[in-house]
This record gives structure tokens, C-alpha cells and sequence, in this order.
């Protein structure tokens, strides 16, 4: 970290223009849960770091007629507070609290876990599930709207410029008729990087699936959607065995690696257990 | 390599230290301000014997900037207890239960158990676990930890 530079900007204008005159790496820090110790670890050496912890107008939950609107600074500790979040999208919550620890979950936020790209981000998966928008804001112009599908380019990889930064993340209410799931496997029940992990949003209507939405973790370069098996689920009579026919097929969905926490091989054959596991949990919410 | 000046306060007391960017605030209670109860021991946020509280928020001090800390109020372990000595009620229990062998692990389980008790006054066991995940102990299995937290509630 030598002649590393620190900056705090109480507004997004004073950060922009700190990073317009900065040649080198510039590196943005919420909670620090992962730069932080990247840094010391010397993995990542910036020349600058944009301390956008105190921009309070990105940290809220907003609840619409139709949407849900999460400032990027929301910390993952709010996330599992929220009573709206638990009653709109309980995989969401489920997915903050098995996020680190509570210690972590403290600092930790939600644009931060997005940005920082892990192909096992624990807060994808449910918002992939959730097809949900990143918004972004770039220098002094306006910024964009990305589908999370599109946003992620490989590990720790994103669509994002040098400049641009995460303001919120909205996702359209799920209907009433539509019940999800969320499964992460890891080594140990807390701080634990997952080996798989997935999100599974169904809508059912007389036990035949209308909608199906399966985003996995940890099992590719990048969290995934998998739109061959929703192709496969919808309009399907979703019973044991068709269930258990079509989880089958996401071992060809994905493309896991061996690394010191599991073999690809394991990772392969649990994300279809888990899957079949996660279908038949939202089917269970659903009759409820 | 950058300076900057540095103001918070820290159990009630305002201090102003001169820092570097890439110092951790760790770093500066420790080795700066003397206040050795909080603990470096793993490094990378994974273990909790750094726990110390920002602003009433228990956090990982091992990888929270100290120029971070700009106007903020912390405790320390150190600042749990009362000026006379008197020990807070948490740390009675984990006297009476046995709940210290080392020592390392306490500070940062007492924060987290305070916490916890000024949110939930009276936590299932498994409230309590879940709620001190973060803070690793090498010596006691965490029976007696759990047990005199779980002593603790109303």
C-alpha cells in the first residue's frame, strides 16, 4: 500500500472529481470486507481509495406498488433487519444471513458484494432468481441500467468502467403465486466461501409450473442463471419425477472447478441434489 | 506515503492521531492509544479477537481503516467496565462460568455478547450462537461462553 491515497467524499460530485484526476488504480471501498484484506494480502495495489461509506443517500429499502429499491451501501446487517425484504423476497434474506458472519454482515454491503464479483457472491444468486437491475452512475453523466445476467464478465469481473459505481439494485415484486428457495453448501455454517449455492424462484398454478427462475453460485466463472433448465421446468407437471428427470440436466449447465475447497466433481453432483432439494423447498412454500 | 490527521473518540475520550492511509485502526488503539485488550490475531476479518465497536456497531477493526474512523465514536473492551472497575454485568458471568482460559478470545465474545443483549434481552441458545460466529476460541469448545451469556438474559 505505499503513497496510497484516501479519499471520503460526502457527495458523489466530489468523487468523480477526484477520480478524473487520478492516473493509476483507483479502488471503491463500502464495508472493506474484501478490498481491505485483498490489500493486504497485496493482491490488489491502488493508487487510490474512494471511501463511499458516507454517501447516506445510497443507503435505504424502498418498498413500491410494484418494486423493490435497495441503495448499493445497504449494509447486509440491514438486509436480514428488514421485515420488508423477509416478506417480499425471503430467499434474499436467507442469502444475507449466511453471508460471512455478524461481524462482517456489519460493513459488509450490498453494490460491494455485487462489484466485488466472486464467482461465489453470496447475494447473486437470489437476485439473479429475482432478475434484478443493477443501476449505475459513471463520472459526470448519468449511468445505466444492467440486467444482473449481463453484469458479471468472469471472476471478480464486471461490465463497470473505471468510474462507474453502483447506486442501487431494484427488482420487480414477485407475484403471490411465485415461492423461492435458497441452498448454499459450505464447509463449515458461518464464513465460509460456498462450494454451490443456489436461488430458485417458481410460479405454480394447479402443481404445473408457469414461471421458473434458477440462478447457481460457485459452480462458474461467474454466479449463472440457468435458462435451459427454466426452459425445461415451465409448463412441466412439476411431480417427483419430473423433478428429479430435469434437476439432473443443470450438470451440464455448469462448469465447476476443483479447487481447495471441493473437486468440480462434487460440486457438479451437489448442485443437482441441491436443486431438486430447492424446487421441491418452494413447492412446499407454495402449498402453504 | 500519505499522512492524514485523525479524530474520534474513543471510550468517551476524543483522541487526534497522525496516521498513514493504509493504517488499520487496529493498529492505532493497539500500538498508538495503548489499548491492548482488543486483539490482532488473525489479520483478515476471520477471526473476531479485534471486535471493537464503531459508532455502537461491533466491527473488525483488523481491516477497518484508521482514517476511516473520522468522527467516530468507538469502545473498546477497555471501556466496558466502569471507571472504578466495577465489571459489567457480561463479564461477571464469564467470570462465574469459567467461560476464559486463554483470555485471547474474550474481549472480542464480550463486545459481541453485550451486543447481543442490548438487542435481544432475552436470546435462545441458538440466538446466542449464531450471534458469536464470528469470534473464534481455540480453548473452551464454547459451552461455558454460551452458558454464562445465556446467564445474562433476562
Amino acid at each position: 500500500m505505499e503513497g496510497m491515497d484516501y479519499l471520503r467524499p460526502r457527495n458523489l460530485r466530489d468523487a468523480f472529481n477526484a477520480i478524473e484526476k487520478t492516473k493509476g488504480l483507483i479502488k471503491f471501498i463500502a464495508g472493506g470486507t474484501n478490498v481491505i484484506p485483498d490489500i493486504r494480502a497485496e493482491t490488489l495495489s491502488p493508487k487510490l481509495i474512494v471511501d463511499l461509506s458516507v454517501l447516506k443517500s445510497l443507503y435505504y429499502i424502498k418498498e413500491t406498488n410494484r418494486t423493490i429499491s435497495i441503495g448499493a451501501l445497504t449494509t447486509i446487517s440491514e438486509i436480514v433487519k428488514s421485515d420488508v425484504i423477509r416478506r417480499v423476497a425471503p430467499i434474499l434474506s436467507s442469502a444475507a444471513h449466511q453471508l460471512g458472519n455478524t461481524l462482517t454482515r456489519n460493513r459488509a454491503t450490498l453494490g460491494g458484494n455485487l462489484a466485488d464479483a466472486s464467482p461465489a457472491a453470496d447475494m447473486a444468486p437470489p437476485l439473479l432468481a429475482l432478475e434484478a437491475l443493477i443501476h449505475t452512475k459513471c463520472g459526470q453523466e448519468s449511468g445505466r441500467k444492467i440486467s444482473l445476467d449481463k453484469f458479471f464478465l468472469g471472476p471478480n469481473k464486471t461490465v463497470l468502467a473505471k468510474d462507474e459505481i453502483i447506486t442501487k439494485i431494484t427488482f420487480l415484486k414477485p407475484k403471490e403465486s411465485a415461492h423461492g428457495s435458497y441452498i448454499k453448501l459450505g464447509l463449515r455454517d458461518s464464513m465460509a466461501i460456498s462450494i454451490v449455492s443456489l436461488a430458485v424462484m417458481l410460479q405454480v398454478e394447479n402443481n404445473v409450473c408457469q414461471k421458473a427462475r434458477i440462478a447457481l453460485g460457485a459452480v462458474a466463472p461467474t454466479p449463472v442463471r440457468s435458462y435451459r433448465v427454466e426452459k425445461e421446468l415451465e409448463g412441466r407437471e412439476m411431480s417427483i419425477k419430473n423433478i428429479h428427470e430435469i434437476a439432473v440436466l443443470i450438470e451440464k449447465e455448469i462448469s465447476p472447478i476443483s479447487d481447495i475447497r471441493a473437486s468440480a466433481e462434487y460440486r457438479k453432483y451437489e448442485t443437482s441434489v441441491l436443486l431438486k432439494r430447492a424446487i421441491q423447498q418452494a413447492l412446499e412454500r407454495g402449498k402453504k | 506515503m500519505n499522512k492524514k490527521v485523525v479524530n474520534f473518540t474513543v471510550n468517551g475520550e476524543p483522541h487526534e492521531v497522525l496516521v498513514e492511509t493504509n493504517t488499520l485502526l487496529l493498529h492505532v488503539l493497539r500500538d498508538e492509544l495503548g489499548l491492548t485488550g482488543t486483539k490482532y490475531s488473525c489479520g483478515t476479518g476471520q477471526c473476531g479477537s479485534c471486535t471493537v465497536l464503531v459508532n455502537g456497531e461491533p466491527i473488525l477493526s483488523c481491516i477497518f481503516l484508521a482514517v476511516a474512523a473520522e468522527g467516530a465514536d468507538i469502545v473498546t473492551i477497555e471501556g466496558l467496565s466502569a471507571p472504578d472497575g466495577t465489571l459489567e454485568s457480561v463479564q461477571e458471568a464469564f467470570l462465574d462460568f469459567g467461560a476464559i482460559q486463554c483470555g485471547f478470545c474474550t474481549p472480542g465474545l464480550v463486545l459481541m455478547a453485550k451486543d447481543l443483549l442490548n438487542k435481544n434481552p432475552n436470546p435462545s441458545e441458538t440466538e446466542i450462537r449464531e450471534h458469536i460466529k464470528g469470534n473464534l476460541c481455540r480453548c473452551t469448545g464454547y459451552v461455558s461462553i454460551v452458558r454464562a451469556i445465556k446467564s445474562c438474559s433476562k
